[in-house]
Formats: C-alpha cells, structure tokens, sequence
C-alpha cells in the first residue's frame, strides 16, 4: 500500500496518478493489479513470484522521479445530464434545503469541472469531487433500495453516476444516457482516476435520442 | 456438446481463476474461494491451472451429461453420484451421454468443486469466466447456475483417471486457526484490543458469502471511526465501528473506508471458507517473513504430491 501526503486533495489525486503510471512501467508484468484511491495506491503482486523486499525497492526508485503533474493532467470528459423532477427525484427537496431555485442547481451542478478521485462500490462506480459547497447534500437517512442505471447523484460534496441499477442513498438530481461500466467494450468505462468530469445539461428530447432510459 | 442443469442446487457458480487487471473498474477478483480445492480439480483432470469448473455451495447440483468426457469433484464432503450409483470425490470418473451427476449436501466444509475433462468452454468476460452475481459478470449471463442452463465442454474419450489419496486430502474441520500479517490501520488499535483481537474465538455468523465471511465475537475497538476510502485486498480484516470483524473475500469490494488490523493469509481464507455459520476460527499474528515461507511450503506440498491412477 503506497500512501500520498498533499495539502488539498486534488494534489494528492494529482500524486495518485503520477504514481499509477510510474509504477505500471517499473513493475511491468511482475504487477498482478492495482487499486488508486482518494490518496492511495493498493499494490498487487504475486509474493511466490516476486518478492516485496524486490517490489518495495523498485516502487520506491521510482517514486523518486516522481513527476508533478499538471493540473490540467488527464482527460476531460463531458457527460449529457438530463435535469428534471421525472429524472431526478431529490431534485426539488435538494433546491429547498439549499435556499436555491432548481435552475440555480443544476447551474452549480454543470459549473465547474469534478475530478476522478477513486472508483469502486460496484463497478464503474466513479467517486466525482468535490461539488460546491452550496449544494452539498447528506446521504438520504434511508437508502433506496432502487436506484436506476444513470441517475446522476450527490452526497456530501461528492457527485456520481450509478452505473447499474443497485441500493444506494444518494440524492438524485438527474439521469445520463451514457453508460459508465459495459464489460463489451475496452476499457469498458467512459473515465478512469485522475480524469475530469464535465456535466452538460440536456433536454428531454435530447436525453431519449442519446439512448437514455426514464422507466 | 454440453452438460445440462437438472438441478443447480444452493448457488453454483462457474469460475476460473478469478478476473485480474481490472480492479480500476471497480471490479473485484470472482474466482474460486478455495483455492486449493479448484487447482486439484485441475491437476486430477490433467487440465491447465485456472480452467472454468463449477464452484458448488452447501450442494444439491444435478447435471445430465450430453457428453462421453471425464469429471472429478474435489472441496467439501458432499456426496456424488453418477446415475444413483456411489462414487469417489478426489478421483477423475468417466461419464457418458445420458448420465445424471449428483451431489448431496456437505458434510463437512461447504464448496465443492466440479470439473470436466478440458473444462466447461465460457465465453470470457473482461478476460475471465468467474461469476460475480453482485457485479452481473461472468459464467452464463453474470448470473449464477440455473435449471435448464446449458454448460458447453467437449468430447473426451481418453484420460487418466487420477485420484488423490485419502491420506493427503485437506481435512475440513469446525474450528481453525487463521494466521494473520498485522498492517493497514494496525496502529490505531492499542495494544489491548489487539491482545484481545489475537486471544478470543470467533463464531462465523450467517451473514458469511463470497463477500466477506462476517465474524461475532468480542468487540475490537478502533481509535478512529473511519479512514479515506482505499483499496482492500484479498483477506484483509476490516473492523466496522460495531467492532466485529469482516474477513474480505474474492467478491469484495475494491474500495472501502473501514479500518483494518491486518491480512490473513491467503491459503488460510480458502480454507477458512468452508466454514459454515456457528464455526469457529481464531486469529494468530505473523510476520511477512514467516508468511511467504508458509506459501512456499503449502505450494510445494501441493504441487510435489505425486497423483495416483486408477
């Protein structure tokens, strides 16, 4: 397990995903899989192969030359949203709670770009941060226990789009007709950790002709 | 070419070694909780390590060849038959078209593991076959088996017929030990809570899948709630603020905010998943050191026992 230490998270998502690739090319085929998160990399290697005496050295070296990644790293990819009561049922009760009219949250919403900071709860599950303070929601006391494939949701300062239909306690604001996990396709996901997510408000009309689904 | 489910019993599930590389997906491993049990399966059939077979929980699988090929069931105890008559499990069997396999429910340890001669050809799904209902991934539609699932494998008129003797078999017992690596969070529970994490018993309670085998017992306290989400791996020890542990399996999930206390080692979680509900395990602390040794030895024990045939 490597742990990053930055000032503000999006440093240390920054650090992450140098790291990714720093330890991709070191390791090569002696690397089994790994896991980036919010501030860390879990690394896995097969230990009657390698050994982690070994695999700790070549991590390390690596991390050395570390390079500091822009912050306009990675790819910036723009995700439709179609924002409406039908499509997102919390909607309204998120506007009230915030003192803001609905427009003015779907605004807030598609107003600024939200980076990848880990994926994982099921797969293609993207954690997207961090949403402006303004519209910041808690989780729902009770969960649903079922959520649609693309609601587009909000809980703390994170936002995300479920992948699959599945439990899940976060406030709806919305439906996206773009599927974030398909095991036909490579990579299989539309983004991966350290990319930036930009929402796109749609129409109705727009919304069903992109394939999107309101049952 | 085909086997059919006349019955698919408790959960049975098709899987191969399990689905690396793609965890930056969200998706976890899949692949045979006992591990030890599926390469057997394997290396009886003379198959390659890793070929797809049937993972069966607990037991009631009927399956009616359509096929002349060879089978071998290896894990838990559960009584096999092939057209009602008695048969060996650790041993390869020949079967015809029209034969009818059944297994009955274990009697000690929980998975078993059907294979065929070659395997059950799958189509892969990101580059494996492991099923992973929770993910809706792999075996025949992400779903587990089902009356009427048809399962492909070919024609096999020749092979070996191998068995592994009584005295070398795994022994599934209702109490074992499960060597720890202290890691992770470690330092965040004192060294009272560890004393006790590492001197009490705990009972597998009923809330145990391919998840995570949930564990009750003495609470463990953690000095902190929660830690920033991050990647859980096979074995890892998590403890929710309820303080009971959860042991995580091949179906966990990739990423989680708990705090863990260590790894368990990995052979002993296959072994520690043919635990039922009210079993026992303890949990005794080792070094990284010592824990790559016991893999060795337990590698060359399995690989070095030499096969017998009928």
């Amino acid at each position: 397990m490597l742990y990053v230490q930055e000032a503000t998270p999006e440093e240390a998502s920054l650090r992450v995903q140098a790291a990714v690739v720093a330890i991709e090319q070191v390791l090569g085929p002696d690397l089994v899989d790994l896991v980036p998160s919010y501030a860390s990399v879990l690394i896995l290697y097969n230990p009657l192969e390698s050994n982690q005496i070994n695999i700790a050295c070549r991590v390390r070296g690596a991390l050395k030359a570390l390079p500091t990644l822009p912050k306009t790293a990675g790819r910036t990819i723009v995700l439709p949203v179609y924002y409406a009561l039908e499509a997102g049922e919390d909607l309204q009760a998120l506007a009230e709670r915030a003192g803001l009219s609905v427009d003015a949250v779907i605004a807030l919403h598609c107003a600024h770009d939200y980076r990848v900071y880990a994926i994982g709860f099921a797969p293609g599950f993207a954690y997207l941060g961090q949403v402006d303070e303004r519209i910041a929601a808690p989780r729902l006391t009770t969960p649903r226990q079922h959520v649609p494939r693309g609601a587009v949701a909000i809980a703390g300062r994170q936002t995300a789009v479920y992948p699959s239909v599945s439990p899940g306690g976060w406030n709806l604001i919305g439906r996206c007709p773009v599927r974030m996990f398909n095991p036909g396709t490579q990579p299989g996901m539309p983004v991966a950790v350290g990319d930036r997510v930009r929402f796109e408000p749609i129409s109705r009309d727009r919304f069903l002709a992109l394939g999107g689904d309101l049952t | 070419m085909s086997m059919i489910v006349a019955q698919p019993g408790i959960l049975s599930l098709l899987q191969d070694s399990g689905r690396w590389g793609h965890h930056r997906l969200g998706l976890s491993n899949g692949g045979p909780v006992d591990r030890e049990a599926f390469n057997y399966c394997n290396r009886l059939l003379q198959n390659p390590a890793g070929t797809t077979a049937v993972e069966v929980s607990v037991g009631g699988l009927q399956l009616e060849s359509k096929v002349e090929t060879f089978i071998c069931l290896t894990g838990a105890n559960m009584p096999l038959s092939i057209n009602g008559e008695d048969r060996a499990a650790w041993e390869v069997h020949k079967v015809i078209a029209g034969d009818t396999i059944s297994l009955g429910f274990a009697q000690s340890g929980c998975r078993s593991y059907l294979g065929v001669a070659d395997g059950f050809t799958i189509v892969p799904a990101l580059g494996s076959t492991a099923t992973v209902v929770r993910e809706n991934i792999g075996g025949l539609n992400g779903d587990k088996l089902r009356a009427g699932d048809q399962l492909p494998c070919p024609v096999i008129t020749t092979r070996t017929r191998y068995y592994l003797e009584d005295r070398l078999r795994p022994r599934y017992q209702k109490t074992m030990t499960v060597r720890v690596i202290p890691g992770y969070q470690q330092r965040h529970f004192s060294r009272a809570e560890q004393r006790r994490f590492f001197g009490s018993t705990y009972t597998v309670s009923e809330r145990c899948d391919r998840m995570g085998y949930r564990l009750e017992g003495p609470a463990i306290r953690c000095n902190i709630d929660g830690i920033v989400s991050e990647g859980i791996c096979f074995g890892a020890i998590q403890l929710p603020p309820d303080g009971q542990p959860i042991v995580l399996l091949n179906d966990r999930q990739t990423i989680g905010g708990y705090p863990k206390i260590g790894s368990a080692l990995s052979i002993d979680v296959s072994r520690m998943s043919q635990l039922v509900a009210g079993n026992t395990v303890h949990f005794a602390p080792i070094s990284h050191h010592t824990a790559r040794r016991a893999l060795h030895l337990a590698q060359r024990f399995v690989l070095g026992q030499s096969l017998q045939a009928r």
